[in-house]
C-alpha cells in the first residue's frame, strides 16, 4: 500500500484530436512504463477500431512510477475520448480524480468540447492543469491560446504550460507540475472501504473486471466484498494494477486506482458507479454514483439473413458487456423483418456499433435511419415514449407530441457569428447566451431540437465555418412541437423502415427530396415502381423507379454453357447486398441514407 | 429431327433434341479479330492450319465412341478460313468415327467475305446442309465500326451462292446496339437481311465482353451498347421477322417453319455433344468439359498423342435439373417445371416473376413470356437451393 502522499490521480481532457492519447504516450515513456519495444503511437488506444479512426472510444487508466526530485511518487493517469457521443465517459474518469490536466491544441484554442470538459472538472471541485500542447507546429500561437485558455479557467496565463506532446518537450515540467500543483488523494486507511466502481469490462476468462478507485480503507484479494447499490456480495478473486500491463498486487488502499475480479460472470450484476465495501466492514453509505448514459439516438438493426436474429441478439449481449450505453429492444418490421430497435449516444457511437457487430460478430446488417426520442401525449392522459416513427400514435389518439432539445453550445471565431446564428435560426434554434471569450473567439449557447443538431447540423456547421467552429450539447427537456410522421410507400405499399417523424414545416421537402434520393438508389425492376411519400392520406411526392426493358444476355454462346452459368452466379451474388420489400428489391445502403436526405 | 415444317417453337420438338447427339468442332482462325469479340481465336496463323486441321483429325480419332450424330456444327472463328476440302475432311472423319444420321444439320459458320461459288458448291456436296453467315448490319459505316472486312453487298450475294449450291438451310447473324448503330440503320438491316433468301436470322445484342478491345474502349469513354435501345431495337426486328414469316424460337433466334437450328435445339435441350478443337466445349455422360483455348498448346498436346481437355465440371443432380430448366426456359417453348420448376414457382423469387408477367406457366410448360428479361428468371433458378 502506497503513502496517498505519494499519490497523484488525474484524468487527461481535451477536445477531440487536441492530443490527448499522444501525451499519455510520452508520459509512459518518461516515467519508463514502456520499454521503447513496446511502444507504439497512443498505445492506450487499444481497440482495434481506435487505431484505425485514431480516436479514443473508452477511458484507459494507467499507473505509472514517476522519480521526483523528492522521490518516487504513483501517478494514475486516465486518458479520456474526446468525443462528444462519449462525454460521459470523461465524468466518470474524473469522478476517480482529484486533478485533470485540460489539453489544449495551440494552433486551434479553445473549441466546444475544451470549454465543456473544463466545467466538468471544475464541477467535479477538480485542481485543473491547463496545457498547450502541439508547440512544436508552426501554426502554433501559444501566447494567444494560453491567454483563451487562461480566461476560461480565471488562471493566470503564466500558469498555462506548454509541451509537445510530439516531441516530448515540456513533458518533464508537467509531471512536476503534477506532483506539485494536484492535491494527493485523502482517506483513512483504517476505515470501512469505499471503492468507486468507474468502469467494467467483460474479459471471457475472468469474466467481470471493474476499474476501481479506492477512496477510503483497504481491499485485499480474498476479502468479501459488498455491492452497496445492489447488494452482491462476491469475494475479491483479484485485484491490482494496470501499468499498462495487468500486474496483480495483494492490496489496494486509499488513493489508489485499480482493478477488481469477482467471481461475478454477469456485467448487470456489477453496475458502472456502485460502491464497493467490506461486507464484515461496511461503509456508512455509497459514494455519489453516476447518472445512467441515456441514448440521444435509436435506430433498427436488422439482419439481411432472417435466420441471423438470434445471432445478432447475442452478439449485442456481448457488446453491450463492454459498452453500458448501448440499449436495445426487439423490433419487427413489415419491411425488415425481426430485429432490434438500439438506443446510442450518438451518431458516432452508432457507426462504431454497427461496424464491431459486422466485423467481429460477421453479421450483415441493415441498419435503418435513426430518430431522437420522442414522446407523445395520449388523449387518455398518459405518455408514451417513442423510439421508433412506427410507434408514433396517429394524430386521433394523441393530444401532443413532444421532441426532446439540447442545450447546444456552438464555439466559433467572430467572423462567423453571422453564419452561425443564421444556421442555428435554420434548425429552429432559440437563442440562450452570447458571450466573447476573446476578441477572436464567440461562445454561443442556444435551445435546439436534438433531432436537428445530431442529423447534419455538425457537418454543415464545419463546412460554413471552414472547421474552425466546434459543437457540444447536453440534454435539455423536452418540448411542444408540431410533428407528423412521414410516411413512404413502395409500389402503394407503406414501407415502415423509412418512415420519418419530423418538423411539419420541413416534410414538404424532406419528403420530396426523399422520393428522389430513393429513386436513385433503388435499381430498376421488372416493373415500374412508384415512390410516394405521404403525411397522413396526403402524398406529397412521388417518383417512379421506371421498369427496365433489358437484362438478358443475349449473344451466341457456342456450347459453352458452363461460362454463362458462371455469370450468372456471380450476378446473383451481387443481389445478396438487396432486401425484398414487398415485390420490390432495395438495396441497403437506401435504409441509412434516407439519413442524408437533409444535407445540403 | 426436326419434321419437315414443324414450327421452330414447338414444344415436342423442343423436348425431342434431349435425346439428340451433336458434335462440334471449333476452327479458330480469322483474317483479324474484330473488336467486340472474345471467342477462341487467333488473327492470321496461316503457317499453322495445315497442322491444325490434322490435329483435329487426330482429336477425333481419340474420341470415345460416340453417336450417331442428328446435328454437327462447324463454328469459330471463321471455318471458312479454312480450305473447302479440308473442312470436308473433317466432317468425313467424323462421320467415319460416330456415323451421321441421314437427313442429319451439318452446319458451319462462314464469313461473308470468305463465301464464292466453288466453296459454296465444295461444301454442299461434301454433305454441308446449312450455313449461318456472319453479316452484322447491312450498313457500311457500322460495319466499319464493328471491325467487319465485308460489305453488305457480299452477304447478299453470299446468301444466294450458299441456296444455288443446295444449301437446304441460310441463316445470317446480325448485332443490334453498337454505339454507330441508329434507327434507321438497325431497321434497314433487318429489312434486308428478310429479303435474303434466308430461312434463319439470329440477332444478338452486342455485349462488351471483358479483355476486348470495345471493352477496353468504353472503359476509357467511348459509348458503349444502351439496353433500353438495345430492347427497343430487339422488339422492332421481332415484329418484323414475324411478319415476315418467322417464328421466334429461343431469346436470340427465330426460323421459319421447318428451319429451326438442331445443334442449337439439341444445345438448350440438355443435350450431349462431342466437341473439337481450340477452346471447343464437350456435355457427355453428363459432364461438361473443354478444350485448352491456345492454338500452340492445343498443337502441342495433340500431336504428343495427349488429350487437349483443360477442364471439367460435373453437376450433381440437383446441379443438373438447375440447368436443365436454365437452358430449357431460353426456348419459346419453354420446359416442363420439373423439380426445379416446381421450386421456382413456389419461391418467393419465382411469384414475383410470374406477378410481374414475365414466368409462365401455361399448358403444363413454364415459358418466359418476357425474353428480354430473362436473366431475372436464370439467376432465381440459380438461386433455388434443390437440396434443402
Ligand atoms: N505536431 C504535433 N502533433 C500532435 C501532437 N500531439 C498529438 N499530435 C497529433 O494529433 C493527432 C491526434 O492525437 P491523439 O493523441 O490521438 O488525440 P486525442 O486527443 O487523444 O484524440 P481523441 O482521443 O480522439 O479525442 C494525432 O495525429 C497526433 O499525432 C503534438 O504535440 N504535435
Ligand atoms: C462464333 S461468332 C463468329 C462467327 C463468324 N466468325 C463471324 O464473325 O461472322 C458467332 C456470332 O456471334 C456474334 N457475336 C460475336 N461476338 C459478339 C458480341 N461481343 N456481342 C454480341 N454478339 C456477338 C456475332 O453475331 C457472330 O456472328
Ligand atoms: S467475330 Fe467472327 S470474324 Fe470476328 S474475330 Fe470473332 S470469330 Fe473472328
Ligand atoms: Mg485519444
Amino acid at each position: 500500500m502506497t503513502d496517498v502522499s505519494r499519490i497523484r490521480n488525474f484524468s487527461i481532457i481535451a477536445h477531440i484530436d487536441h492530443g490527448k492519447s499522444t501525451l499519455a504516450d510520452r508520459m509512459l515513456e518518461q516515467t519508463g512504463a514502456l520499454s521503447a519495444r513496446d511502444m507504439r503511437a497512443q498505445v492506450l488506444d487499444s481497440m482495434d477500431l481506435e487505431r484505425e479512426r485514431g480516436i479514443t472510444i473508452k477511458a484507459q487508466a494507467v499507473r505509472l512510477r514517476y522519480q521526483a526530485p523528492d522521490g518516487e511518487y504513483l501517478l494514475n493517469l486516465i486518458d479520456t475520448p474526446g468525443h462528444v457521443d462519449f462525454s460521459y465517459e470523461v465524468s466518470r474518469s474524473l469522478a476517480a480524480c482529484e486533478g485533470a490536466i485540460l489539453l489544449v491544441d495551440a494552433s486551434q484554442g479553445v473549441e466546444a468540447q475544451t470549454l465543456a470538459n473544463a466545467l466538468l472538472a471544475l464541477e467535479h471541485g477538480l485542481e485543473v492543469i491547463p496545457v498547450l500542447n502541439k508547440v512544436d507546429l508552426p501554426a502554433a500561437d501559444p501566447d494567444r491560446v494560453a491567454e483563451e485558455v487562461a480566461g476560461v479557467l480565471g488562471e493566470d496565463p503564466e500558469r498555462v504550460l506548454r509541451v509537445s506532446a510530439k516531441t516530448g518537450e515540456g513533458v518533464g515540467a508537467l509531471l512536476e507540475a503534477i506532483v506539485e500543483r494536484l492535491p494527493a488523494p485523502s482517506g483513512d486507511a483504517t476505515a470501512p472501504p469505499r471503492a468507486l466502481v468507474f468502469d467494467s469490462y467483460y474479459d471471457t476468462y475472468r469474466g467481470v473486471v471493474c476499474s476501481v478507485r479506492m477512496f477510503e480503507g483497504r481491499i485485499s484479494t480474498g476479502d468479501r466484498l459488498r455491492l452497496m447499490v445492489t447488494g452482491e456480495t462476491p469475494d475479491a478473486d483479484e485485484v491490482g494494477v494496470l501499468t499498462p500491463r495487468v500486474v496483480p498486487v495483494a492490496e489496494l488502499g486509499p488513493g489508489e486506482v485499480g482493478y477488481l475480479i469477482t467471481g461475478i460472470k454477469e456485467i448487470d450484476r456489477i453496475r458502472v458507479g456502485d460502491t464497493v465495501t467490506r461486507d464484515d466492514l461496511r461503509a456508512a453509505g455509497p459514494l455519489p454514483g453516476y447518472r445512467e448514459p441515456k441514448p440521444m439516438v435509436y435506430s433498427g438493426l436488422f439482419p439481411t439473413e432472417g435466420d441471423d436474429f438470434e445471432r445478432l441478439r447475442e452478439a449485442l449481449e456481448k457488446l453491450r458487456l463492454n459498452d453500458a450505453a448501448l440499449v436495445f429492444e426487439p423490433e419487427t418490421s413489415r419491411a425488415l423483418g425481426f430485429g432490434f430497435r438500439c438506443g446510442f449516444l450518438g451518431l458516432l457511437h452508432m457507426e462504431i456499433v454497427r461496424e464491431r457487430l459486422e466485423r467481429e460478430y460477421d453479421l450483415d446488417l441493415v441498419a435503418t435511419a435513426p430518430s431522437v426520442a420522442y414522446r407523445a401525449v395520449l388523449s387518455d392522459g398518459g405518455e408514451v415514449e417513442v423510439h421508433s416513427p412506427q410507434d408514433l400514435p396517429d394524430p386521433g389518439g394523441r393530444t401532443a407530441v413532444l421532441e426532446p432539445y439540447v442545450r447546444a453550445m456552438i464555439l466559433t471565431p467572430s467572423d462567423y457569428v453571422g453564419t452561425v446564428m443564421e444556421l442555428l435560426q435554420q434548425h429552429r434554434g432559440e437563442m440562450g447566451s452570447m458571450q466573447y471569450l476573446s476578441p477572436e473567439r464567440v461562445e454561443l449557447v442556444y435551445r435546439v431540437p436534438l433531432a436537428e443538431i445530431v442529423f447534419g447540423f455538425f457537418d454543415q456547421l464545419k463546412s460554413r465555418t471552414r472547421g474552425y467552429a466546434s459543437l457540444d450539447y447536453e440534454p435539455d427537456g423536452y418540448r411542444e412541437s408540431d410533428l407528423v410522421r412521414l410516411d413512404v410507400l413502395l409500389n402503394g405499399t407503406p414501407v415502415d423502415a423509412f418512415s420519418a417523424v419530423i418538423h411539419t414545416d420541413r416534410a414538404y421537402t424532406y419528403g420530396r427530396r426523399l422520393a428522389e434520393r430513393l429513386r436513385e438508389l433503388i435499381p430498376r425492376q421488372m416493373f415500374d415502381v412508384p415512390i410516394q411519400a405521404a403525411v397522413g392520406s396526403r402524398v406529397i411526392a412521388r417518383e417512379t423507379v421506371k421498369a427496365k426493358r433489358k437484362d438478358v444476355l443475349a449473344k451466341c454462346y457456342g456450347g459453352d454453357v458452363t461460362r454463362k452459368r458462371k455469370l450468372l452466379e456471380r450476378q446473383k451474388e451481387g443481389k445478396r447486398r438487396m432486401k425484398m420489400v414487398g415485390q420490390v428489391e432495395v438495396p441497403q445502403e437506401a435504409f441509412i441514407s434516407v439519413l442524408r436526405v437533409d444535407e445540403d | 429431327m426436326a419434321a419437315a415444317e414443324a414450327r421452330p417453337d414447338a414444344p415436342d420438338l423442343a423436348d425431342a433434341a434431349a435425346a439428340w447427339r451433336g458434335a462440334y468442332v471449333h476452327i479458330p482462325f480469322c483474317r483479324r479479330v474484330c473488336p467486340y469479340c472474345d471467342f477462341a481465336v487467333v488473327a492470321g496463323a496461316g503457317e499453322h492450319r495445315g497442322r491444325y486441321v490434322e490435329a483435329v483429325l487426330a482429336e477425333i480419332g481419340m474420341a470415345e465412341p460416340f453417336g450417331p450424330l442428328q446435328a454437327v456444327a462447324f463454328g469459330g472463328g471463321t471455318p471458312t478460313q479454312l480450305a473447302a476440302a479440308d473442312l470436308v475432311r473433317i466432317l468425313h472423319a467424323l462421320a467415319e468415327r460416330f456415323g451421321i444420321d441421314r437427313g442429319a444439320e451439318v452446319s458451319l459458320e462462314a464469313n461473308p467475305e470468305d463465301w464464292d461459288r466453288p466453296t459454296a458448291a465444295a461444301l454442299a456436296a461434301g454433305g454441308f446442309t446449312r450455313v449461318s453467315l456472319g453479316a452484322q448490319s447491312f450498313d457500311r459505316a457500322v460495319l466499319t465500326d464493328l471491325g467487319r472486312l465485308h460489305r453488305p453487298d457480299d452477304t447478299r450475294r453470299a446468301v444466294a451462292e450458299a441456296r444455288d449450291a443446295g444449301f437446304a438451310h441460310v441463316n445470317v447473324d446480325l448485332i443490334f446496339g453498337s454505339p454507330a448503330e441508329d434507327d434507321r440503320s438497325w431497321e434497314g438491316g433487318v429489312a434486308a437481311a428478310l429479303a435474303c433468301e434466308i430461312d434463319h436470322l439470329s440477332t444478338y445484342a452486342l455485349t462488351v465482353e471483358r479483355g476486348t478491345a470495345l471493352s477496353k474502349a468504353v472503359a476509357a469513354g467511348a459509348p458503349g451498347p444502351v439496353a433500353d435501345v438495345q430492347a427497343a431495337r430487339y422488339e422492332w426486328a421481332m415484329t418484323e421477322a414475324a411478319a415476315a414469316g418467322f417464328v421466334r424460337y429461343e431469346t436470340s433466334n427465330s426460323a421459319r417453319p421447318g428451319s429451326a437450328c438442331a445443334y442449337n435445339l439439341l444445345t438448350w435441350a440438355q443435350g450431349e455433344y462431342e466437341a473439337f478443337g481450340t477452346g471447343a466445349h464437350r456435355h457427355r455422360d453428363g459432364a461438361r468439359a473443354w478444350n485448352v483455348r491456345r492454338l500452340d498448346r492445343y498443337l502441342e498436346r495433340v500431336e504428343a498423342g495427349r488429350r487437349p481437355q483443360s477442364g471439367s465440371e460435373s453437376l450433381d443432380a440437383a446441379g443438373r435439373e438447375q440447368e436443365r430448366l436454365l437452358l430449357g426456359l431460353r426456348r419459346a417453348a419453354g420446359a416442363v417445371p420439373g423439380r426445379a420448376g416446381e421450386a421456382l414457382l413456389a419461391s418467393p423469387w419465382g411469384r414475383r416473376l410470374v406477378e410481374a408477367g414475365v414466368l409462365e406457366s401455361r399448358d403444363g410448360r413454364l415459358i418466359v413470356a418476357r425474353p428480354l428479361l430473362g436473366d431475372e428468371v436464370s439467376r432465381a433458378v440459380l438461386a433455388l437451393d434443390l437440396d434443402g
